[in-house]
Order: structure tokens, then sequence, then C-alpha cells
């Protein structure tokens, strides 16, 4: 049995926070943190909420907090955004490095100056190489879903890294939308209680984190490197056995939507990526052969997935964020994915950055744009006429 | 020793876990034993625990694992400990 609960994006989340039961959530109150943290400060306050909340003196705190509390061998989650996502960077890599299971929403947010906190995704694309496995969601149902997941994956034995689940800011975490709530019972016999692969222990003490010389370092980034390969199958495998349970599915590592017989198709992530599908729907009435490749997961990047789509189709990549002095993230991590593998053209638009609307209307211009071969191998949506 | 699944940085308590930190060492804690009051003061600063404490309360100096970090020359009440820079002529 479920029930539904309609509630924004953050309200959603901090919902699925406190049914996966985290030991302790840490986190940093202040703008650009969002009413996710309230919500979960709010369950505490109902006594939904039985884990500790640590209200920390800035996000790297936070984050170290989440740190120490893994480390201690308990559940853990927190939730940030933009410059306080900026703030833990050394922590991130901390995490990883460290191998501590830790659970993040980040809510896609402009990095300043201008100060803005719309929806722009540079802020989780710049942590891209933390190691980090990152998630970036489309609706608050998968918000939910994604959330109670992202526990499975990362306490896995064999995994046992941070997950970081995006989505972006205003367009999912401050708008209702109903999500299907399961029972504790269902969410509970998903993610038993964490069973860490070692502990600080005062009983058992161990150093933890400490000194290696070079040739063992190595070894720790490529075990690094091989848990991400290995999470590619096992988000599939998760996915398999939440439909199995609870009859949704959101995609893969991809989300594909009718991209059969498509001769184009779009890949894009977040909030643009479910835009897009409105767009697909209304140029199939027209006639055009064209599906969407929704990027569920940046890391592990699903390269052999995007090989499959080069090999019938050409691509049309939107990027809601930029690598400036390359380009679109995901525009060039496809191009690398392709390379030597695949013929397909990839075309690449940078859109939507600052929270700048990007409608299903744009997205067509932008595709009608590629099939008719007036389109640059990258550019800027919206500067058509010149100017700055 | 445990396995582990994943490829990470722990230690078990061990004496040296570091490998041999003595040579390390720029300057010397050289103690002069007839000075020495034994009231323990370096053995209870010294941060790598190379003050070995006799039953007697007499102290000795552990150069297999001491860093020559000083502490002890500094907290030494009565100056039975001083520091010799390594490899000094004579």
């Amino acid at each position: 049995m479920s029930s539904v609960m309609i509630d924004t994006g953050n309200y959603i989340a901090a919902k699925a926070a406190v049914m996966a039961r985290p030991d302790v959530v840490a986190a940093y109150p202040i703008t650009p943190q969002t009413t996710l943290v309230e919500g979960i400060a709010n369950y505490r306050d109902t006594g939904e909420f039985k884990g500790e909340y640590i209200c920390v003196e800035s996000e790297h705190s936070a984050m170290s907090a989440c740190i120490g509390a893994s480390a201690a061998g308990v559940r853990t989650f927190t939730g940030t955004s933009s410059h306080g996502l900026l703030l833990m960077h050394e922590m991130l890599h901390w995490a990883a490095l460290a191998r501590l299971p830790i659970v993040m929403c980040n809510i896609n947010r402009v990095v300043g100056p201008g100060w803005n906190i719309w929806a722009d995704e540079n802020d989780s694309v710049s942590q891209r190489d933390t190691g980090w496995i990152q998630f970036y969601c489309s609706s608050n149902q998968e918000i939910f879903d994604t959330v109670i997941q992202a526990f499975k994956l990362a306490e896995h034995e064999k995994i046992s890294l941070p997950v970081m689940i995006s989505y972006n800011a205003f367009i999912l975490s401050h708008t209702s939308m109903p999500v299907y709530i399961p029972e504790q019972e269902e969410v509970d016999d998903f993610i038993p209680k964490r069973k860490p692969l070692w502990k600080l222990d005062v009983d058992n003490p161990i150093t933890f984190g400490n000194i290696i010389l070079p040739h063992e370092y190595e070894k720790v980034r490529r075990d690094m490197q091989n848990a991400q390969e290995y999470a590619k199958k096992l988000i599939v495998e998760i996915n398999r056995d939440w439909e199995k349970r609870f009859g949704r599915y959101h995609g893969d590592l991809l989300e594909l939507y009718k991209c059969d017989d498509a001769e184009y198709i779009l890949v894009a992530m977040g909030a643009i990526g479910s835009e897009s599908k409105v767009t697909v729907d209304n140029m199939r009435k027209e006639g055009y052969k064209i599906g969407l490749a929704r990027l569920r997961v940046f890391r592990p990047f699903p390269g052999e997935e995007i090989v499959k789509l080069g090999d019938k189709a050409d691509l049309i990549v939107i990027d809601r964020n930029v690598s400036i002095g390359l380009g679109g993230a995901v525009f060039n991590e496809v191009k690398a994915s392709l390379y030597g593998k695949s013929d397909a053209k990839v075309y690449g638009y940078i859109a939507g950055l600052g929270g700048k609307d990007v409608t299903y209307g744009d997205i067509e211009k932008m595709c009608k744009k590629v099939v008719d071969g007036k389109a640059k191998h990258m550019e800027w949506y919206g500067f058509e006429k010149g100017g700055v | 020793m445990k396995k582990y699944n994943v490829v990470t940085t722990i230690s078990y308590p061990t004496k040296g876990a570091m490998g041999k930190t003595g040579n390390w060492r720029v300057f010397k804690p050289v103690l002069d034993k007839n000075k020495c009051v034994k009231c323990l003061r370096c053995w209870v600063y010294c941060p790598e625990a190379t003050i070995i404490r006799n039953k007697d309360d007499s102290v000795d100096i552990d150069y297999e694992y001491c860093k020559g970090c000083g502490i002890c020359a500094d907290v030494c009440k009565v100056g039975a400990i001083v520091m010799e820079r390594e490899g000094k002529r004579e």
C-alpha cells in the first residue's frame, strides 16, 4: 500500500531521506541552502526523524560531520546547493577517497557572481571528478525513488562510495507534484540497516584515512574507478528490483523515449530532459523521427549506452552548464564516448544557464535547426541575432 | 588482516606503522642522566611515545622512532635534555 503526497521536490526529498532512517543528518541552514533541510528539521521536531540533526556552521563542516558519522558506521544524509556544494569541495574528495557511503541531495543552483539562485548545473557538474556517483532527476517522484535507491547503491559492499542526487532549482525543488510514498516497512525491507565494512570503534582501534605511499595511492583511485564501473550494472539491478516492488521505472543510466526508429536523439539531463519529451511528442506529430535519451546518471558516465544511440542516430545535446574554455560538459563527454566507435554527428547547445527558461518550443527550434542542416557544431541558444 | 571488497587506507595499531621514523631527525635529544630528576614531563609530552619509562622512573630515548621534534628538551625543567645536530663533527 502506498499513499500519495503532493509537495515540492525539496519536501519530497526530505520525506525520502527521513524514510531511509539515517542516523545522522548534518546541514548548514542558510542560502543557497533550500527548504530540503528545513523539511528534515521539521520531521525531527515532530519525532518522525529519530536520528541526530547536527546544525553546523558551514557546508564544509556539514560534509565533515557526515564523514565522521559515516566513518563511525552509521547512515548519513545531507543536502546542499551551489556555493554550499562548492565550499564542500575538499571534503567531497575526502568522502569518496575514504569510501564513505554518504547520500546527499544537491539542488542545482547558479554559481555567482552575478548572484542568482535559479536552475543551473554548473555547481554539481564541476564536482564530477570527486568520485561521487551523480544522479540527475526530472520529477519529484524520481527524486523520492532515487534518494531511497541511492542508499542501497552507496552502501553496497562493492561500491562504498558517496552518492549525489541533483535536481534543478525551483523547476523541481519548489514545484509541487503528486508522489507515491511507499509504506515505511517496504522501505525498511528495501534498505535494511547499514552494515559498515569497517568503522571507527574504540574497542577495536584502527587508523583510517592515513598516509600511504605512491605505489599504494594509485590502487585507491583505480579501485574507485572500478567501483563506478560496477555501479553501471548495479544501478540497473536496483532499478529492476524497485520496479518489481513498487511498479515504477524512470530509466536506467539513460531514460530512452521513442528512440527505436529515431534518426535524431536528444540528450539532456534534469528538467530540460523532461521538457524534451513534449518536444519529441510534438515533432513526432509532424513526422520527424526524433527521440530522447535523458541522462539520469552522469557519473559513472554511460558511454556504452551513448555508443548504442550513435549507431542509429545523430545526437543533439543540450547542456545547462558550460565548462568554460571547452563547451557543454555532457556534449564533450558524449563526443569522447563515441570517438572511434561511431560515425554519428553530434550537435551541442548551451541553454538555460542562470535559470533562463528552456521551453519545449525552444528545444523544438534547436532540433529543427539541426535537421535543416543550419546548426553549427556547438552554439549558445538564444544568441542567433548576435550581440552580447 | 581482514580482507575488504574495496581498496582504502586503514592501518591497525602497530609499532612503527610508518617505518623507522628516527631517520627523519635533524636534531637529536641527548639525555644527561645525572641531571634527570625523574619528573617524567618528557615522557608525558613526547608526541611519539619514544621516551621509554623505566621501572625506577628514569627514562631512555628510543632513537629508532624519535623524530627529533625537541619537545622533551623544551619541557625539561632541569635542562637534562639538550638537542644536538645529527652528524655533528666531533
